[in-house]
């Protein structure tokens, strides 16, 4: 019954605040609505009987996802806009994202609804100790695959943000800075179509 | 609580991520949405780990979870030098190769 209501609760503040991060204006309050559903999504795993899922989330998630968005937004927002990144949703596109969506919904639906799905768990949930020696030898050719990925991901991270000419580091004023680069635009000028 | 709750909340969040991917045009506001459907995915994981049969699927959160991040990182690297290309993020602009 208790976990009924939390399921409740959870999954309601999780399609809330889902919904909250594609729908509102301002970007910054769409990051931070999108770390109060990554947080939900730890409790989900809690009520899942997976701590250290929801250690991970927590962890991972909204500690170092959110705060690299946050980052991009701060690092991409033009110093015209004083009062927060407002992000315009075009009526257009809703007006053709919304019969997609719906029949994504209807489908996923559907496909659950004639599923006959095992609805009771049948083992234990694992521990955290059990959890790492199974990386550690069944998935073991998985997991150094994954470092290399993440070493690659974090060394072409660095070649694509890199400042092409290293002169420039001492230069505060950002204007001033794209001004200089070679490759850009002047801030005024009209952008090609 | 049944599996078939678990899998429709995931169900309802992956779709209004989808709802996200189509209607944002700033490049961040895509990434947002991506988010939440990649997490929608996770979280069918460990529903079915749960009903299942047990680690494997815990596992194998723990690999798409630093997929992701690694997604995050590199995408929000092209943000970047697409902010300092063009001075703005909005994708529906930036139809430089178009024929």
């Amino acid at each position: 019954m208790i976990e009924r209501l939390l399921f409740g609760a959870v999954s309601t503040v999780l399609v809330f605040t889902a919904l909250m991060a594609v729908t509102t204006r301002n970007l910054v309050h769409a990051v931070l609505w999108l770390g109060m559903t990554l947080a939900t999504t730890a409790m989900l795993y809690i009520l899942l009987q997976a701590p250290f899922l929801a250690t991970l989330q927590l962890i991972l998630y909204t500690g170092g996802v959110l705060s690299l968005m946050l980052f991009g937004v701060m690092l991409t927002r033009r110093s015209s806009e004083q009062d927060g990144v407002m992000v315009g949703n075009e009526s257009n596109g809703r007006r053709r994202a919304l019969p997609i969506v719906a029949i994504m919904l209807g489908l996923l639906v559907t496909a659950v609804g004639r599923t006959p799905l095992a609805n009771a768990p049948v083992s234990p949930s694992p521990t955290t100790a059990e959890i790492g020696k199974r990386i550690l030898s069944t998935h073991l050719l998985a997991f150094e695959l994954l470092s290399v990925l993440l070493l690659a991901a974090m060394v072409g991270a660095i070649v694509l943000a890199r400042r092409k000419d290293a002169s420039l580091e001492g230069t505060n004023d950002p204007r001033e800075r794209a001004a200089a680069l070679p490759g850009s635009r002047p801030a005024g000028a009209p952008k090609e179509v | 609580m049944t599996l078939d709750a678990y899998v429709l909340i995931a169900g309802f969040m992956f779709c209004i991520g989808l709802y996200g991917v189509l209607t944002r045009r700033n490049a961040i506001g895509i990434l947002v949405s991506v988010e939440l459907m990649v997490n929608a995915a996770n979280i069918n994981l460990a529903a079915f780990a749960h009903f299942g049969r047990g680690i494997d699927g815990q596992v194998l959160v723990l690999f798409t979870t630093a997929l992701t991040v690694a997604e995050v990182v590199v995408g929000l690297a092209l943000v970047l030098l697409l902010f300092r290309r063009r001075k703005d993020i909005l994708v529906d602009l930036a139809n430089g190769l178009k024929g």
